[in-house]
């Protein structure tokens, strides 16, 4: 039998932890992005635009993560497209990211007083430069708080991954649990390693919603 | 693509998913209940306690709030068991999902509590009423009805969240949709129709704790 020190395991957890990073990253990237045309969908000023995009966010958030990822890992296999856990993760994740993003940046543009989009147009503006110009870094500034709120439960939520066989933190824990039989110390160093990525991204969103508070 | 949509082993699978879906409301209710009172505690105690108590609140907060709910689940069932501490998959799920629940409503509790303005516990104090009965009969209910909404929201994504318990072989919604996936090779319509299931649940929950809500506490819920 082979021994295996406390090293060993943080090690190997550690190497993991690196998936975790870039999977995070890349749903947040690519959930940015959808959610950016989620968002103009949003507050399009059709009604039926407007109602698929809230039918979209509602779809996301009335339902789990997890299923999101079931559907998606057996889903696109169906649509001809070889798919692996890391597509199907990342992809889940991307979806569920840019639903809970536009909700977020929606609520920024709502906030934002009508004399701003009034104030465009009289200054001659069209429609996508008061955008680009006006409403979006206002909104943008003041969800900063929640967007980054949301990158922690992102960071989180890849846990999930582990689930449809994405090799991240949480399977490799549960792979060097198996071989060591000390759920004790891989599961609590697993939570710490995740504390140590999300805690100081909890103290900077709180920190931006004390500074917009004043 | 050859491939086409089957439901015909919906009919002989309705069962199975009515029992799970019973089995996710269990655990929402029982987690909601417990989750509550123990996040009124969690609050009371972090304004009136003692400086220890406090602190060790704060930290319980931060450290169930930065890690994942599946790590949580995972460190209750398998690695508690190295204490001593064996809990069956029903308890030990109920056990995380009440503690991760408090996590939350902890905070928002507090802020409830914070928006009572203080000439009402100074009111109720000086017409004879003892501390524990300000808090109860007059702090707390205005509490409530202040943080109802973002209550309703909490529940809604925990029991959304739950999903996760059929990891440790819970038998509820997502479990009985594994099992029935296995059995049925018809994995992408199997989850389907418990998403759409999952989605039903989720909007009737909000749509009873909202009506519910508005009954009991007269709040303005939206």
């Amino acid at each position: 039998m082979i021994e295996f020190t406390l090293w060993d395991i943080l090690r190997n957890l550690l190497l993991a932890a690196r998936w975790t990073v870039l999977l995070s990253l890349a749903a947040f990237v690519g959930g940015a992005l959808v959610g950016l045309v989620v968002l103009f969908l949003r507050i399009s000023t059709n009604k039926w635009i407007k109602r698929i995009a809230s039918g979209y966010i509602a779809l996301f958030q009335g339902t789990p993560l997890l299923m999101q990822l079931f559907l998606m890992f057996f889903g696109l296999p169906m649509l001809g497209l070889r798919i692996e856990p890391w597509t199907a993760a990342t992809l889940g994740l991307t979806f569920f990211a840019s639903a809970y993003l536009a909700e977020i940046w929606r609520s920024g543009v709502d906030a934002l007083p009508r004399g701003q989009w009034d104030a465009g147009a009289s200054l001659g503006l069209h429609y996508l430069q008061e955008l680009r110009l006006i409403i979006l870094p206002q909104a943008f500034a003041i969800t900063r708080a929640p967007t980054v709120g949301f990158l922690v439960q992102l960071i989180k939520s890849t846990a999930l991954t582990s689930i449809i066989g994405f090799e991240e933190l949480v399977r490799t824990s549960n792979a060097i649990n198996n071989a060591t039989f000390e759920p004790f110390t891989v599961y609590g160093l697993v939570a710490l390693i995740f504390f140590v990525m999300c805690f100081p991204l909890t103290q900077y969103a709180r920190r931006l919603e004390r500074v917009s508070a004043h | 693509m050859g491939y086409s949509l089957d439901f015909g082993w919906l009919a002989g699978a309705a069962g199975a998913i009515a029992r799970g879906a019973a089995m996710t409301l269990l655990l929402i209710v029982v987690t909601t209940l417990a989750g509550t009172f123990l996040s009124i505690l969690g609050a009371a105690g972090r304004r009136n306690g003692p400086k220890p108590l406090k602190l060790a609140i704060g930290w319980y907060v931060e450290v169930m709030r930065n890690t994942p709910f599946l790590v949580q689940l995972f460190f209750i069932f398998f690695g508690l068991p190295s204490l001593g501490i064996r809990l069956d998959p029903i308890l030990a799920a109920m056990l995380a999902m009440t503690l991760n629940m408090a996590a939350y409503t902890i905070e928002i509790v507090g802020a409830g509590l914070d928006a009572v303005p203080r000439g009402q516990t100074e009111a109720a104090l000086a017409l004879g009423l003892r501390p524990r009965q300000v808090f109860i009969k007059i702090v707390l209910p205005q509490a409530l009805k202040v943080i109802y909404p973002a209550l309703t929201s909490q529940i809604v994504i925990m029991m959304l969240e739950s999903a996760v318990v059929s990891q440790i072989a819970v038998r509820e919604l997502t479990y009985e949709a594994d099992m029935l996936q296995a059995r049925t090779f018809r994995a992408f319509e199997t989850y389907l129709v418990v998403t759409v299931v999952y989605l039903g649940l989720s909007m009737g929950l909000r749509r009873l704790l909202v009506s519910g809500g508005r009954r009991a506490l007269g709040a303005g819920v939206s």
